[in-house]
């Protein structure tokens, strides 16, 4: 699914440069569960950035199957996101004067999808993740695990390839996180979804089939 | 989606739309009334100058007072001659005088009347009529036994703009135990041949019959209709002007309801000239143009060929208009129009930075929607569609809260005084302050009228307001949305701090 070669991301800030990631080359292939852990500031949410298509590396070559997104400009990569990459974040990042079916369909929209095929696609993502009687909610009428239910519906909706997680259960309870997790494991399994799951809770990581560290931009393989 | 998203942020975000909407709101009202009333002093000045030079008239030739002082000018001073037989004394020694004299008008010179023939040689010139303004001065009491020859003498007229009754002055004064009054009234003599332009192009018959051709050199006079109501004479009755009796043929009205017209009375103009002394000379030209395009060019053609005399077109006239009206016009031309401008930049800048802010606080969100594949296109529209709409609730909210400012305007259409100079254009009042012994100064006849105040509402202050809520919505919108465009998609990941 992704192949990344000797991949560096740096920022510039006034006179400091800093090295988010050094030299990154790995491969995910097509279907695995990757957990990504380390500390704050280790490199985590840049990688995933990559791997998002929300920007480019500074040098090295990231490939989302034959796609080359490093050398890909801004309307490609827009492109690329719409059709093929869902994402979870930590805060949900729902839009909070739109209903949660309204929110789901957001995640369509680019598509061109029809008004009332868009309509029954977002009803169903809101049922398969068992939200279909919440639709006609807004996000502050929903609890912190139901708002993320309705980010991981609005990931699902568009059938992407991959489905990239930045601590999706950092702002939840253990009995909400494992419930998440639970929905989460659930589409890895049944539609072969590739994930990638950042987390700081070891809990989560347990759970996957691969565990990097990522340490002042350098990855590590976990067995 | 677009528009349940707009519709879902603008109720969702109510404040801010309201903060908004109301701010423009007040801006479009108040750019609407000031246009509204800047209108209407339009129309009332148009009004004026239409009564004073008629309908027809696109510019005025007339010849600029000598300075006070200066030469002897006719409308120097009026001087009353009282011969030993011209009072009756009576026993207790008072002497009861009366006389009544016509002379030229203040404010104004005379020129040669041949003049005329040399405006209508000008090329672009379709027609053109002459007029001399004079003034009826009135000197009417009794006196004790005195000298009174030279304390009658020198009194100048005083130029007063706030005299209430229209071109009518009057003041009584006592004079050492003596008793008087003096009244002036405004005598135009017109051309009775020239219909089509004049001072009495403008006006309407209310009684009886205007001056025509077979009027010349007969001593009869159209009245203003107001000035023959409070005079109390009517069609048929004598009036004495310049110790002349005149008959009255008819009486006028202006057309337009809300001013006087020019002048108390109209005669003819050989007439006028006869009994002012002041044969073959006029005070104004009014001179119709052969199309409205050509006035420039007419006006530049008669300046050169009439050198000593000054050239005004309507446009250089509504500049003479004083008293309350001028002082309208100007306060609406430079307060209100800087007012306006100032409370739309306002207005504007606040829709501007509240977009902004709004965009601001809304980074997360569009940075998501960029992360889930929204074009830069499609959010810039987004944004500026809110502000748009913004805007355009604001535009409503002004139209209505404008019309109801208009229409308060209108419920208590303010009555302006506006002094104008007729006949001489540009001179800013006649004489100089003069007193009479120990009398009070009296009032000079001079063109006071009342004009109410009207701010018509046209399509074009509709399409103004409209105009600038778009204008505002759209700046506002397309700097907010500008912002939004710079954002990063990798914003959404920003922890929620
Ligand atoms: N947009 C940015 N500009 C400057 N520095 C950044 C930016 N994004 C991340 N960084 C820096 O890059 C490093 C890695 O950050 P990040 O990938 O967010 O780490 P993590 O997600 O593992 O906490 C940190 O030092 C962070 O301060
Ligand atoms: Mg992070």
């Amino acid at each position: 699914m992704y192949t990344l070669e000797n991949v560096t991301k740096t920022y510039r800030q006034k006179e400091r440069t800093i090295h988010a990631l050094k030299d990154v080359s790995l491969s995910i292939p097509t279907g695995q569960l990757v957990a990504i852990q380390g500390p704050t500031g280790g490199g985590k949410s840049t990688l995933l950035q990559m791997l998002g298509a929300l920007d480019r590396p500074t040098s090295g070559r990231i490939a989302l199957g034959e796609a080359d997104l490093s050398g890909m400009p801004d309307t490609k990569l827009g492109r690329i996101r719409a059709t093929e990459i869902g994402f979870v974040f930590q805060g949900f990042n729902l839009i909070p004067t739109l209903t949660a079916q309204e929110n789901v369909e957001t995640a369509i929209e680019p598509l061109g999808v029809a008004a009332d095929e868009r309509r029954r696609r977002a009803t169903e993502a809101l049922a398969s993740v068992g939200l279909g009687d919440r639709a006609h909610h807004v996000p502050s009428e929903l609890s912190g695990g139901q708002q993320q239910r309705v980010a991981i519906a609005r990931a699902l909706v568009k059938e992407p390839d991959v489905l990239l997680a930045d601590e999706p259960t950092g702002n939840l309870d253990e009995q909400t996180r494992d419930e998440i997790m639970d929905l989460l494991e659930g589409l890895h399994r049944d539609r072969g979804l590739t994930l990638v799951i950042v987390t700081h809770d070891s809990a989560v990581a347990r759970r996957a089939e691969r565990r990097l560290h990522l340490t002042h931009g350098t990855v590590t393989e976990r067995a | 989606m677009f528009f349940t998203y707009l519709r879902r942020e603008l109720a969702g975000r109510r404040r801010q739309t309201a903060i908004v909407a109301v701010g423009m709101a007040l801006a479009i009202a108040l750019v609407m009334i000031v246009n509204a009333v800047s209108g209407g002093v339009r129309d009332a000045q148009a009004a004026v100058l239409e009564s004073v030079y008629g309908v027809g008239t696109d510019l005025t030739v007339s010849q600029a007072p000598t300075a006070p002082g200066e030469g002897e000018g006719p409308s120097g001073g009026v001087r009353f001659e009282f011969g030993q037989d011209d009072g009756a004394t009576d026993d207790d020694g008072t002497t009861a005088l009366s006389n009544s004299r016509l002379t030229a008008g203040p404010g104004s010179s005379t020129f040669d009347a041949s003049t005329l023939d040399a405006v209508l040689e000008v090329d672009g010139v379709a027609a053109a009529s002459a007029t001399l303004s004079l003034t009826n001065v009135t000197f009417d009491g009794e006196l004790p036994q005195r000298p009174t020859d030279q304390a009658a003498g020198d009194q100048a007229a005083s130029g007063d703009a706030g005299a209430p009754a229209p071109g009518e002055g009057g003041a009584g004064g006592g004079f050492g135990g003596g008793n008087f009054d003096v009244t002036s009234v405004t005598v135009t003599g017109v051309d009775p041949a020239a219909e089509a332009i004049g001072p009495l192009s403008a006006v309407e018959l209310a009684d009886g019959r205007g001056l025509d051709s077979g009027d010349a050199g007969e001593y009869v006079v159209v009245l203003d209709a107001e000035y023959a109501t409070t005079e109390g004479v009517a069609v048929g009755d004598a009036i004495e002007l310049g110790g002349t009796e005149f008959e009255v043929v008819g009486t006028v009205t202006s057309t337009s309801a809300d001013a006087a017209t020019a002048s108390n009375a109209y005669i003819p103009l050989d007439v006028a000239q006869a009994l002012s002394g002041m044969d073959g000379q006029v005070s104004d030209i009014s001179v119709q143009a052969a199309s409205a395009s050509d006035i420039p060019a007419v006006k530049a053609d008669l300046e050169e060929a009439l050198p000593d005399q000054t050239v005004s077109t309507q446009e250089d006239l509504a500049a003479s208009v004083s008293g309350s009206l001028g002082s309208a016009s100007s306060l609406i031309s430079s307060l209100g129009l800087w007012l306006s401008i100032a409370v739309l930049a306002a207005a504007f800048l606040i829709a501007i930075l509240f977009t902004i802010q709004g965009v601001t606080r809304r980074t997360r969100e569009f940075g998501t929607l960029k992360a889930i594949g929204w074009s830069d296109r499609r959010i810039v529209g987004q944004v500026a569609g809110e502000s748009l709409v913004q805007g355009l609730i604001g535009g409503a909210a002004g139209l209505a809260l404008g019309f109801i400012g208009i229409a308060i305007i209108n419920a208590i259409s303010p009555s302006l005084a506006t002094t104008s100079s007729p006949l001489a254009a540009g001179a800013e009042g006649a004489g100089g302050p003069g007193g009479f012994g120990g009398g009070g100064p009296f009032a000079a006849a001079q063109e006071t009228t009342e004009v109410v105040l009207n701010a018509p509402v046209t399509l074009g202050v509709v399409a103004l307001a409209v105009g600038l809520a778009v204008v505002g919505g759209l700046l506002a919108g397309a700097i907010g949305g500008w912002r939004a465009s710079r954002l990063r998609p990798a914003e959404a990941l920003r922890s929620v701090a």
